[in-house]
């Protein structure tokens, strides 16, 4: 059978029984299958004999329930009957599920004692920053996963750790709104916000020409009074707390540039999920982020591509002149759906060609479009056998 | 600029969502929001009218789309529409927007580039929550209100491509999203605005999904959540449907050899593999297919709107496949 793409085979289960790896991060568009792909590798990890944690962010219900994940509790769970014991150990699988809100609650409450937490969680712009803000997310998956990480190495309940990441506007979202949020509180705009009386001294430079009254007048146009006031004390009480948070957002970030973490960039065969995986693949080689391989989900599965399209059409309508042959009609159906499928695969083919092309390096594994989603553990499995299969 | 329903006597349906000029189009990511949103606004645009699509995500699909070079903050003519009209498009950039409003509202566009220097912009734009999608959905409400003064630049439709059914509440429901943060104030009033003509029957909410599970799923949750919110839903479009190419069932009686002789007829023959098996097998993953299609087609027809049903285009979409869709969508009553 013709291979989809000429690009070298990611092969899985290699990544998966690595003992140096202990962080996989699953990226990728909305919509190609990163919560499910995390999940399979995730089983087959503990099939394998790895101690596995999925950090799942926003699965389906059903995919959830899979799992046996029923409530968003924050906190990893045992996933009953998965795991084998191997070589590498006895292999089990906790899962969880990102609350973001909770998560940034427990980062307060851990850092501030009680009269500060307290004055800082009924603020009315850290309500709506830990539960709104689009960053928040990806900053929390981070906080997470260090979290998980730590644990790892005090409790042993797990030596590896699969990530998925946010549904963001774009994948590099992951990467880049945590430095964007810490850059934002440990800012100068903050600085100006909660030291005004220094501020005019420090910090603006040139822009003391302006005024600073005019800068604040002009927030407050934008903004309301009421607005910055609720800013300025939010800052001042987690300033004095844990300040720092650019250097959290740099230390996970810096876990990430680890030899111990690997990352698997998702995509289907689409003109959009392609090139967004490209400009992942890209920043993940500028940042030195160690790159496993890609893999592509929903290929249109084929059986015989020695078949054309075009032969199966022109087959087809001499077939049904032919009264005399028994199941003409039949075939000929079955042959036009040859040639439809043929030409789904071949544009398909082309499209993960081109992105070969500007990656020749990148490993590719492919799965094949199942007719039915995954409702089970059974259904993880098999997704996890066909993204560990070498025919792609 | 607004034209009335009955100017298009192309077909015999009634329109379908008489007197909406903002078409919201969002949908699970990967089910074709950004092409079912630049069909939508061909459809809408034909016959002489002026359609604008927008775009709030930055992602330049809209320019992939229709092959022309990346879009900017600025109105133009991106395609023209069947039977004559026009697509103008626009990228919504959060920052552009921004001092569009500093402008409109304070005259203050100079302050711009001080914010920015300040990080000012930047928290608007991208921290404070909410902020972001108040600018984005307030630029939208600005072009829809031109048609109030019925003003040169006005257009009879704007359809925004939108963020995913995820996200779809949180970002129409300003009003909400902006509460928690300011009680009262320009902002406040600025989003009591805006949802002055996104709660409004000039508004329409549509989603795009696949007939499969979780993304059927996610329709029906997404549209309890807008109604939910007292958000006018529009209708759903169903997108890359497969046809139903096998006319007869495939049973167990059919025998391989059966097919394998019906092909050899015909000069199509292998040594290597048993082909009268393996279009069989296809056949029977078709069938599987298309009868969870049928599935779950029933399920968005439960929910009682509009559903228009776009085919799954084997060479994917190109600008041909756009003008396809738009046809069907006409067919359809979208006008």
């Amino acid at each position: 059978m013709t291979p989809l793409v000429t690009a070298p085979h990611l092969d899985i289960d290699a990544l998966l029984i690595d003992p140096s790896k202990r962080i996989i991060v699953c990226t990728g568009s909305g919509g190609v299958g990163k919560t499910t792909t995390a999940a399979a590798l995730g089983v087959r990890a503990a099939e394998l004999g790895r101690s596995v944690c999925v950090l799942t962010i926003d699965p389906a219900r059903r995919l959830a329930q899979a799992m046996g994940l029923s409530s968003l509790d924050n906190t990893p769970r045992l996933v009953a009957g998965v795991g084998k014991t191997t070589e590498l150990g006895t292999g089990s699988l906790h899962a969880m599920m990102l609350d973001m809100k909770r998560t940034f609650d427990e980062v307060v409450e851990a850092h501030a004692d009680a009269d500060r937490a307290a004055q800082i969680l009924t603020n009315p712009f850290y309500q709506a920053l830990s539960s709104s803000f689009a960053g928040t997310q990806e900053y929390m998956a981070m906080e997470k996963l260090g979290q998980l990480r730590s644990q790892a190495d005090d409790e042993g309940l797990w030596d590896l750790i699969i990530v998925d990441t946010p549904p963001s506007r774009s994948a590099l979202d992951f990467l880049d709104a945590p430095a964007r949020l810490g850059s934002f509180l440990d800012g100068r705009f903050i600085r100006i916000l909660t030291a005004p009386a220094r501020g005019a001294g420090r910090g603006i430079g040139k822009l003391a020409a302006m005024g600073f009254g005019i800068f604040t007048g002009v927030l407050s146009k934008i903004l309301g009074a009421q607005v910055l006031n609720d800013v300025g004390t939010f800052v001042a009480a987690i300033d004095s707390t844990f300040g720092g948070f650019r250097e959290r957002a740099e230390v996970t970030y810096t876990l990430l540039q680890d030899q111990g973490t690997s990352f698997i960039v998702i995509a289907a065969p689409e003109p959009d999920a392609l090139r967004e995986a490209s400009y992942f693949v890209e920043r993940l080689r500028h940042d030195a982020m160690p790159l496993a391989g890609l893999v592509l989900n929903r290929v249109q599965p084929i059986s015989a591509t020695s078949l054309s399209s075009e032969q199966a059409m022109a087959a087809a309508e001499r077939l049904r002149e032919r009264d005399d042959v028994p199941d003409s009609r039949l075939t000929a159906d079955l042959l036009d759906l040859h040639a439809q499928r043929m030409r789904t695969w071949t544009r398909q083919s082309h499209l993960a060609q081109r992105f070969t092309s500007a990656h020749p390096g990148v490993a590719i594994a492919t799965v094949p479009a199942l007719a039915e989603d995954v409702h089970d553990l059974a259904g993880l499995n098999e997704i996890g056998d066909l993204l560990a299969a070498r025919d792609n | 600029m607004t034209s009335t329903p009955s100017a298009d006597l192309n077909t015999g349906r009634p329109a379908l969502w008489p007197g909406v000029e903002l078409h919201v189009v969002s949908g699970k990511g990967g089910t074709g929001k950004t092409t079912v949103a630049a069909a939508l606004a061909l459809a809408l645009a034909r016959d002489g009218k002026r359609a604008l699509l927008m775009e709030v995500e930055g992602r330049q699909g809209i320019a992939q789309l229709f092959d022309v070079p990346p879009l900017p903050y600025e109105e133009r003519v991106v395609a023209v529409a069947p039977n004559g009209g026009e697509v103008w498009a626009l990228a919504v950039d959060a920052e552009e927007a921004l001092l569009d409003y500093l402008e409109l509202f304070y005259n203050l566009r100079r302050a711009g580039s001080a914010l920015r220097k300040m990080g000012a912009v930047d928290f608007v734009t991208t921290i404070a929550p909410g902020l972001r999608d108040v600018l984005l959905t307030g630029k939208a409400c600005e072009v829809v209100r031109r048609s109030d003064k019925s003003a040169i630049d006005a257009y009879d439709a704007v359809i925004i491509d939108a963020p995913p059914t995820g996200r779809i509440t949180r970002f129409l429901n300003v009003n909400a999203e902006v509460s928690g943060l300011a009680k009262m104030g320009p902002i406040r009033n600025h989003a009591d605005l805006v949802m002055s003509v996104i709660a409004s029957p000039r508004t329409a909410v549509h989603l795009v999904t696949l007939l499969e599970e979780m993304p059927v799923q996610e329709t029906v949750d997404g549209i309890a959540d807008l109604r939910a919110n007292d958000l006018p839903v529009g209708g759903i479009f169903v997108n890359m449907i497969r046809p139903d190419i096998v006319s007869e069932p495939l049973n167990e009686s059919v025998e391989a050899a059966a097919i394998t002789a019906a092909l050899s007829s015909v000069g199509i023959t292998s040594s290597s593999i048993n082909l009268g098996q393996v279009l069989i097998d296809e056949g029977n993953d078709h069938s599987r297919r298309t009868a969870l299609q049928s599935r779950e087609l029933l399920r968005i027809q439960e929910t009682g709107l509009p559903v228009i049903e776009l085919p799954f285009l084997t060479d994917g979409v190109d600008l041909g496949g756009l003008y396809e869709l738009a046809q069907v969508m006409t067919d359809s009553g979208v006008r």
